[in-house]
């Protein structure tokens, strides 16, 4: 398969190239469900130059942990403006955050409910499920 | 049925709060009154997900405003591009209603693009401009700059739904199954995902705006809503599928070097306004030998240029990346900052500059064709359940003609929602708990999350076998080995469903969302095995010829079986 093409569009199928040094992105990862402390827990995520935030994430649930908790729909182009997270205290879209090779804190916004790990409640509230009939 | 499962009532249920199903919602609850409640249920968040936010480029209507115009002229172009399987009512309902859908919407401030060179206006007399794009007789496009067509279309349904008070928006909530009595559709049962929990939809009449099924594939243009979810829900529902063996692949997705922040099909506008050239691994121009034309007028059709770029990349001329190049490095800055915009910034943010290299693009899946049998009214075989949108098959036939998805999402949702209304009018509904009990206790059941089976990975298998083997190029080998491969995954899956219960339960939706994608990736398969010839977005190596014996639909029945249709 050595001239299987590169699925750059996905993010997540990449070949990568032989007899390189491995980059890593380390990911600090805060987790909890509404009401818990938060826990932080450590990915070590495969780093390619031009990679987003939002997909180390989806790298992250296919091949370590699916139960991590995150929110898109575009996936890349920032049109849903769903993925918004902290990337070190910083507020951006996890799909135009670029990924770095080394120590990266991600949390989810502070201002809004947690729902669980890296969502949060941003929908308007006549948005959302009645809370209850 | 348990206590705590929440119940919501609505007249009319619209499922997918895209273009289709926002246009639905605002019709529907426009003819019922306001005391009437339509509720308008996304799996995302309300006008956010979909396709249609996603859609940079143009809406084909004809609104004469560029050069003479008539809808037949629109009519007959969408029946040649459909290669003569488009469902003649369904593609004159799209074209004789469009330019109505795209007047009403200016009136609510989308800002189509006029001849003044800016976007306009409400009440704008304006002429609007309207795009040449392949496969059109002539300039019939509008669009909003820059690359902002489908963003404007979303914000403006949305600001028109808020004003609603008869409607009411849920997001974070995903159908699982819809709910039948009496063979009619009663509602459904969904899973509210913030909360993990189950919830019964009780509605008189459901509209289906789910979009289509692009996230089938590793390459696609689609948003991670669109796995096929309303094909699955109808199917299993009893409303047949008609043309699942076509998907259309955009032959010009972008591939390389990496971007991120924009759209995989975001140099079609470049390419209506300033042509291009796209060029083979070797930089020289191809697509002539394919027996069409490309010399720096964008007016190849798009099933002739996935088959000219797949070929030269299977012949071992493609670009690095296994594309082709695509040259805007002929045309000025000035030029390409006026077709472009700030997306010119966007891209140099990138490290991408047009003026000085060529960019890598392929094909990439982008729409579907196929899918739910309905009528001019909407209507499937099921009572009381309607379609809208791309959900919808038959209108685009074979390879549907560019710019005929946002025209259809906002003509066919309009009209599902009118017919659901008067569905909702005329009929009572009388449900029974039965149907309800047994899906929601279908979503409750289950074991723990981690279970030594990961749903998100095996989206990305499904993914990768169904773009090598189920693409625009296909085989009985190739079909076969994609069946066999399917079946396994769902018997892998089979003993691994998380149960519901837990907030924001993204292993759960997957587990869902890949249950859907099986089913509908083996009716894609299995209508592709069976259809064997070549014709429009279906191309099968082992019958390269399109067959006249072959101009009817294969249509899905509830049972599985595959019919042939004329």
């Amino acid at each position: 398969m050595g001239a299987s093409p590169a699925y750059y569009i996905d993010g997540s199928d990449r070949v990568k190239p032989m007899n390189q040094p491995k980059q890593i992105a380390q990911l600090s990862i805060s987790r909890a469900t509404f009401g818990e402390t938060a826990r932080i827990e450590r990915f070590d995520v495969p780093f390619e130059s031009g990679q987003s935030v939002l997909d180390a994430l989806r790298w992250i649930r296919a091949h370590q942990d699916p139960t991590l908790a995150i929110r898109y729909a575009c996936t890349s182009a920032n049109t849903c403006k769903e993925c918004m997270l902290q990337v070190d205290g910083k507020t951006v879209y996890a799909c135009t955050a670029r990924l770095e090779p080394r120590a990266m804190h991600i949390a989810p916004l502070p201002n809004k409910r947690l729902v669980r790990d890296l969502v949060t409640e941003i929908a308007p509230p006549d948005e959302r499920m009645p809370t209850m009939r | 049925m348990k206590p705590s499962v929440k119940t919501i009532e609505a007249d009319v249920l619209v499922i997918g709060a895209g273009g289709a199903g926002m246009y639905a919602a605002i019709e529907a609850a426009r003819q019922l009154g306001p005391d009437a409640r339509v509720v308008l249920a996304d799996r995302s968040l309300i006008g956010r997900g979909g396709a249609t936010i996603m859609a940079q480029m143009t809406v084909a209507v004809a609104m004469g405003h560029q050069q003479d115009d008539h809808w037949e002229h629109h009519f007959n172009d969408t029946l040649t591009a459909g290669r003569g399987l488009c469902d003649p009512a369904l593609a004159r309902l799209l074209c004789e209603q469009g330019p109505a859908a795209i007047r009403e919407l200016d009136d609510w401030g989308v800002g189509w693009a006029r001849q003044d060179g800016r976007n306009g206006t409400p009440g704008s007399t304006v002429p609007m401009r309207q795009a040449h794009a392949p496969g059109h007789d002539r300039p019939r496009c509008v669009y909003v700059d820059f690359l902002n067509t489908g963003p404007a279309v979303s914000k403006t349904l949305r600001a028109q739904l808020n004003r609603m008070p008869n409607i009411q928006r849920i997001g974070d909530l995903l159908v699982t199954q819809l709910i039948c009595e009496a063979n009619a559709c009663v509602g459904a049962v969904a899973l509210d995902i913030s909360a993990g929990t189950p919830v019964r939809l009780n509605a008189k009449a459901t509209v289906v705006a789910t979009g289509g099924l692009t996230r089938l594939y590793a390459r696609n243009s689609a948003s991670a809503n669109m796995g096929g979810d309303g094909y699955a829900l109808c199917l299993a529902a009893g409303a047949p599928l008609i043309d699942m063996e076509f998907v259309q692949f955009f032959p010009i997705g972008h591939l390389a070097p990496r971007l991120i922040g924009m759209d995989p099909i975001m140099w079609d506008p470049f390419r209506y306004k300033l042509g291009g050239r796209l060029l083979n691994g070797l930089h020289e121009e191809f697509v002539h030998q394919y027996g069409a034309s490309d010399a720096g007028q964008y007016v190849v059709t798009r099933d002739l240029a996935t088959y000219a770029i797949t070929k030269e990349v299977a012949a071992g001329r493609g670009s690095p990346h296994g594309g082709a190049w695509l040259s805007f490095e002929h045309i000025s800055e000035a030029q390409l900052r006026a077709a472009g915009g700030p997306v010119i910034d966007r891209l140099l943010a990138n490290g991408i500059d047009l003026t000085r290299q060529a960019i890598e693009v392929a094909p990439i899946a982008h729409y579907h064709m196929g899918g739910v049998q309905a009528d001019v009214h909407m209507a499937t075989r099921v009572p009381g359940l309607f379609v809208a949108g791309e959900a919808v098959g038959g209108a685009n036939g074979a390879n549907r003609l560019s710019g005929n998805a946002i025209t259809e999402a906002l003509v066919f949702g309009r009209v599902a929602g009118e017919s659901a209304a008067q569905y909702a009018k005329t009929h009572e509904q009388c449900v029974t708990d039965t149907a309800f009990v047994a899906a929601v206790n279908a979503l409750v059941q289950g074991g723990a999350a981690v279970s030594g089976f990961n749903p998100a990975a095996g989206i990305e298998t499904l993914q990768a076998l169904m773009q090598l083997d189920v693409g625009p190029f296909r085989t009985a080998e190739g079909l076969q080995r994609a069946l066999t491969q399917i079946s396994a995954l769902q018997t892998q899956m089979q003993h691994a469903k998380p149960a519901a219960g837990v907030p924001y339960d993204t292993a759960l939706v997957d587990w869902l969302d890949l249950r859907t994608m099986l089913s509908v990736a083996d009716c894609v398969t299995r209508a592709a095995l069976q259809r064997t010839e070549s014709r429009g977005a279906h191309q099968r190596e082992d019958f390269p010829g399109m067959e006249a014996t072959w101009e009817r639909h294969l249509r899905i029945t509830s049972m599985g079986q595959i019919e042939s249709s004329q």
